[in-house]
């Protein structure tokens, strides 16, 4: 029986003296080899920390880039101009009121003549007029004076009007965003030392900005257009966020009101209540795989299914909260499998045990204990969601799209598109730091979902 | 494992042993060593000899400190981050925490077999070639081979496995997976071998291999063995360390320690009344 | 407005609904004689069951009904209109019956409506009071009635508990279709439209050609030509190439550092802050490349008198390596933490070295996971889309000098699929037929290095 037995061989034993002579041997051996072999431990030590460095170095540089690049644009250049609303320039009828027995849609009809009627008004002249105060000989040079401020302001001017047509005919001191170029030049983002040809203000124009930024007339202040319009083409100091954020909002809440129950609950069946056999592999292996399937591929499956097929609206929110929703469902799944994998079987067989059904069981003591985990996958999934930008080019979402939507079936862009659309800007000097400065408030929003996250899960996280 | 009763205990002692006596020099001497987890001190000022040649065996309840004592005496505490030991530990009169001894060079004279058989996910051959291809101990591919060999064969390892030298040594059975360990440890020729429950893992044939093989070894090496079985203890050692709670409470030749103990600890854990 | 109204009442009745339950099925108990029968189940599953069983059909009704209506009142309005209206195109019948909708819901028009637009739009408002109405009285006759067929069910033996628990079942197995039916949607929809594609172009043209050239002249005509995919797959391969020999030495080493090396200190710091690489949009990435990196390179290059362009292979292929560090290191981390520790203190037991250790035992005990962890951020180089937009230089071309600009796969999806999307013409199709390639691609890596990762991960559990 004893096959292993081992007598035999030891026969061969070197005697004593023999053996000590190898040892020694041995040791000399050894201690030559120790300082190569240190130097080598020492080398593969500094290649680890260079690397960790490098790591550390460009997440360093990233975001050093980016601040430095965007911090600057929170500032913009207004124009501080005493705005006369002149009621000979502003010719307009009396606001429509609605007459009682007057029906809706006619009194709509009158409302929206008025306002047409109110867009014929110059509200070029009133800026004009403001701005040669300032500058006395700004009359004779209208194009150059005109260049000062953004032409989205007269839009400016005709929505306060709209709004409370009693100040025509007063006067108010209002700062006024300063064209793209103007900020430009002043904040140096242009070589002043180029030739007029290449300047994008007359010569006359630069020497107002100089002129007027030393009187204090133009100055850079905290944008809110930023934050507060959309996207615009016409006017690019206007151009904003607004319409991108409430479009990334819209497509977030879908997300989170689609992804989150969905995935919780299609995990808790695999987790809890699936039979383990092939079907439930071959999920098992389809959702990983899911993961992991390139963003652009559910892009190509909204375009194809969602516009296609079902002749949904093209770079409507609805489209692409539903791309993403495929998209962040295999993450809340994982995370919430992972969750639910963690809870000890103890806690089932406890309730089970004393009379609960598998489904109460599950939903009266299993879910509860597995919420911080959810929550802090679902937060993770949603913002990367937030931060997807190809499959949103796919459903049409990169168009240009200048007002903020109303309803998620309306035309709408998202931050991370709104970022690819600025970047392709051709005024370069103005859209690199807005480029940045949009990219910091996306960055800011994730990071601030991913601290959520964090803080969940030191908080609640149980370690079983 | 339950600890058997006095009664029902039998104690089988190696008559050989007795004859003869151990050969005197003393290899490794520890001198009131302390060791620390964090703030906790686990051993509490141990001092103890290993003499060339010879077998010690240490006892007693889990969670004693055998095992930390042990790994003092080749730094092994040091892979543990939070460990520190204090005291001073001598290999042939010099002090292993010494900065002019290298750890690397400690570890290839002072070799150790832990508790689970641990082989490297690699063949056989170079499960037992890696130690000596670290060290440089050899020149040339032959050297190597007989290395392998001598080492397979000393570990009683080699018949079994001689065909098969390319095959993977995770492939083999439990007590073989140990041999193997130990052959790995002797092929960089260490002067002691300490070894961490060895037969922890085993079925009792590949136990009783394993001691077989230790009382071959004895003649060449210093062997420190934990065990928590003291039958094994009686069977392979010709000392016996009984630790208990971080102190050694008592050392002394182990058909002393089993037949007349001298402290009433020693004697409540060998007759089975804690453990 | 109108709706928010509609979700109150209805939640408000369904809290009635279940209330009425409730109270039912504690009825239920107490029999004629006084003494208490034990209930089945709990009061609180005859209400959730009730409710159930009464708001199931009607909100099936609604839901029909909201999406047959609109066809139905227009198709009335459309059949009555006077034949004047009718004599222009489709273009002109939608645009009409716009107006028509924008006068009957109040909204106006910007100029003076017709007569018979104005009948029109009130007939529209008409049919769609009654419509509302119908609709309204069939919900309430279909709930009350099934509130009190089902309210005469409950009784003490009901198995009311089991009846919900089954509803709820099915509600968890619907949820969990929806990611299989993803899958099979993602496959269905780009193989049918990819199968469009090969109808105009040949799959060898496209899988072996090596030009890429679509133009937009010859709509529909066949003999389609510059539809080879080769120089975009050369060039998707390059960048991802580049962008692994950057991140796979850096993230390995780095995930050694940490996991082996790194004081604990430092590791709670480095690890979280290398991972915040992985959480960055790709189009900041794509931003950082096009505005930073790129020129560096461009300048560097040109310092060692190299033509590198600002936008090329190389800019994208280092950028997008910054970005799968984190999925190297972290999930290399993972990987070699796993290793034993027997294992490790094997090799120091002999008198290895920390380095000695790592290098012989502990990185070919991890290379399977290692392997998997580095297909796994391949399939992802691959399948990265907005830094190429950004940073590859969008030129098809077949070469093989990093320093050039190249296209990818994933750009020239995005190129043929924006702007105008005419599903009929293959320069649009084609976007679905490199999608399925994308696709295919991708899935075998994962495929592969998640079995790797997983029997990985179970020899050692």
């Amino acid at each position: 029986m004893n096959m292993e037995a081992s007598n035999t061989e030891s026969t061969s034993l070197p005697d004593q003296t023999d053996l000590a002579k190898k040892r020694d041997l041995m040791q000399q051996r050894v201690s030559r080899s120790l300082k190569r072999r240190h130097n080598q431990e020492t080398r593969f030590k500094l290649m680890g920390m260079a690397a960790v460095g490098t790591a550390l170095a460009f997440v360093l540089l990233l975001f050093v880039t980016i601040l430095s690049k965007g911090l600057p644009a929170f500032w913009q250049a207004h124009i501080s101009l005493e705005i006369y609303f002149d009621e000979e320039i502003i010719q307009i009828d009396e606001k429509p009121v609605r007459m009682v027995n007057e029906s809706e849609a006619a009194f709509n009809q009158r409302m929206l003549a008025w306002q047409t009627q109110l867009g014929f008004v110059n509200f070029n002249r009133i800026i004009l007029d403001a701005i040669s105060k300032e500058i006395p000989e700004a009359r004779d040079y209208q194009r150059d004076a005109m260049r000062l401020v953004t032409s989205g302001e007269r839009f400016g001017l005709r929505n306060m009007v709209q709004e409370d047509p009693s100040i025509i005919g007063t006067s108010q001191r209002l700062w006024l965003l300063a064209d793209a170029n103007v900020d430009v030049w002043m904040k140096g983002n242009i070589n002043r030392e180029l030739g007029d040809a290449q300047q994008q203000l007359s010569a006359r124009t630069r020497d107002w900005v100089d002129e007027l930024e030393a009187k204090g007339v133009l100055k850079n202040r905290f944008s809110t257009a930023l934050f507060m319009n959309p996207d615009s083409r016409s006017s690019l100091a206007s151009a904003g966020l607004a319409g991108a954020f409430v479009g990334s909002l819209m497509m977030m809440l879908i997300v989170m009101f689609l992804a989150v129950p969905i995935g919780v609950a299609s995990a808790i069946y695999l987790e809890e209540f699936a039979p383990k056999n092939k079907l439930t592999d071959l999920i098992e292996v389809n959702i990983n795989n899911l993961a992991a399937v390139p963003s652009i591929v559910f892009g190509l499956l909204g375009a194809s299914v969602f516009i296609l097929w079902f002749k949904m609206p093209l770079s409507a929110p609805i489209v692409g909260g539903l791309v993403l929703t495929l998209m962040t469902l295999p993450t809340v799944i994982i995370a919430t499998r992972s969750t639910l994998k963690a809870i000890p079987p103890s806690i089932r067989s406890a309730a089970l045990g004393i009379g609960a059904s598998k489904v109460q069981a599950v939903f009266h003591h299993v879910l509860p204990l597995a919420i911080p985990g959810i929550l802090t996958g679902s937060i993770l999934g949603i913002a990367q969601a937030l931060g997807e930008t190809a499959p949103l080019l796919l459903i049409g979402m990169s168009s240009f799209v200048a007002s903020v939507p109303g309803t998620p079936f309306e035309q709408s862009t998202a931050l991370p598109v709104q970022i690819y659309l600025w970047q392709g800007n051709e005024l370069r000097n103005f859209f690199e730091a807005r480029t940045s400065a949009a990219i910091i408030v996306l960055l800011a929003l994730m990071i601030s979902l991913n601290a959520v996250a964090i803080w969940l899960r030191k908080h609640f996280e149980t370690r079983w | 494992m339950e600890q058997p009763t006095m009664g029902a205990m039998q104690m089988t002692f190696d008559d050989k042993k007795e004859s003869k006596p151990a050969s005197g020099a003393i290899k490794m001497s520890a001198r009131d060593v302390k060791v620390f987890y964090g703030d906790a001190e686990a051993i509490h000022g141990v001092n103890m000899d290993l003499y060339e040649n010879e077998v010690v065996a240490f006892i007693g309840p889990s969670g004693c400190g055998k095992s930390t004592f042990l790994r003092c005496f080749n730094r092994m505490n040091d892979t543990i981050d939070i460990a520190r030991v204090t005291g001073e530990i001598l290999l042939d009169g010099q002090d292993i925490h010494d900065k002019k001894l290298d750890v690397v060079q400690l570890r290839a004279q002072v070799g150790m077999v832990f508790q689970k058989p641990n082989p490297f996910p690699k063949s056989i051959y170079e499960n037992i070639a890696y130690g000596p291809r670290l060290h440089g101990l050899v020149d040339n591919k032959s050297d190597l081979d007989e290395i392998v060999e001598t080492s397979l064969q000393r570990a009683g390892l080699w018949k079994e496995v001689k065909d098969r030298l390319d095959s993977p040594g995770t492939g083999l059975s439990g007590g073989q997976q140990q041999r193997l360990c130990i052959a790995r440890a002797i092929a960089v020729s260490p002067e002691v071998i300490l070894m961490d429950e060895p037969c922890s893992a085993l079925d009792p044939i590949a136990t009783s291999i394993i001691e077989e093989l230790i009382d071959e070894l004895k003649g060449s090496f210093t062997i420190a063995i934990v065990t928590h079985n003291m039958q094994q203890a009686a069977r392979v050692s010709d000392k016996t360390a009984f630790f208990h709670l971080g102190d050694l409470v008592e050392i002394n030749a182990t058909r002393e320690i089993f037949t007349n103990p001298q402290d009433s600890r020693t004697e409540d854990y060998i007759t089975g009344r804690f453990g | 407005m109108n709706n928010l109204v509609l979700i109150v009442v209805l939640l408000m009745m369904l809290a009635l609904v279940y209330q009425i339950g409730l109270v039912r099925s504690r009825k239920v108990a107490i029999t004629t004689s006084g003494s208490k029968v034990r209930l089945h189940s709990r009061p609180v599953y005859h209400g959730v069951l009730l409710a159930i069983w009464t708001v199931v059909p009607a909100a099936l009704i609604y839901a029909i009904w909201n999406f047959l209506q609109p066809g139905i009142i227009e198709s009335m309005v459309v059949a009555q209109l006077p034949p004047e209206a009718l004599a222009g195109t489709d273009n002109d019948l939608r645009i009409l019956l716009r107006r028509i909708t924008n006068l009957s819901t109040g909204f106006g028009l910007t100029d003076e409506a017709l007569p018979y637009e104005l009948t029109a739009a009130a007939y529209m408002q008409q049919l769609r009071v009654t419509g509302q109405t119908f609709m309204f009285a069939l919900i309430a006759s279909i709930a009350a009635a099934a509130l009190v067929f089902n309210w005469k069910r409950i009784q003490p033996e009901l198995r009311a508990r089991n009846h919900v628990e089954r509803v709820v079942r099915f509600l968890l197995i619907a949820c969990s279709t929806v990611a299989i039916l993803t899958t099979v949607g993602i496959v269905l929809s780009m193989f049918g439209e990819a199968m469009r594609f090969f109808s105009f172009v040949s799959p060898m043209d496209f899988f072996f050609g090596t030009t890429w050239n679509p133009r937009f002249s010859t709509i529909g005509a066949s003999g389609q030509t510059g539809f080879g995919m080769l120089p975009l797959l050369w060039g998707t391969l390059m960048i991802a190439l580049i962008a692994l020999a950057i991140a796979v030495p850096v993230g390995l080493m780095a995930a050694i550092y940490l996991a082996e090396y790194a004081p604990s200190k430092v590791r709670s710091v480095a690890k979280p802050v290398i991972e915040v690489l992985a959480g960055i949009p790709t189009i900041v990435y794509g931003f950082f490349a096009l505005i930073t990196v790129g020129p560096f390179l461009s300048t560097f290059g040109a310092t060692l008198g190299l033509d590198i362009r600002a936008t090329s292979a190389l800019t994208a292929g280092v950028v997008m390596g910054i970005m799968i560090i984190p999925f190297i290191s972290s999930l290399s981390d993972d990987i070699i933490t796993q290793v034993p520790k027997a294992m490790r203190d094997g090799s120091l037991g002999l008198g290895a070295t920390k380095s000695e250790t790592i290098r012989k035992v502990v990185l070919p005990a991890a290379l399977p996971g290692i392997v998997g962890a580095i297909l796994l951020a391949a399939s992802r180089a691959i399948g990265e889309t907005m830094i190429v937009v950004l940073a590859a230089g969008n030129s098809p071309v077949l070469t093989a000098n990093p320093f050039d600009a190249v296209s990818t796969m994933t750009v020239t999806i995005v190129n043929q699929l924006t702007g105008d999307l005419d599903f009929a013409s293959p320069q649009s199709l084609v976007a679905f037929a490199l999608g399925l390639t994308l696709f295919v691609i991708t899935l075998c890596l994962n495929v592969v290095a998640l079995v790797i990762v997983r029997k990985y991960r179970e020899q050692y559990e």
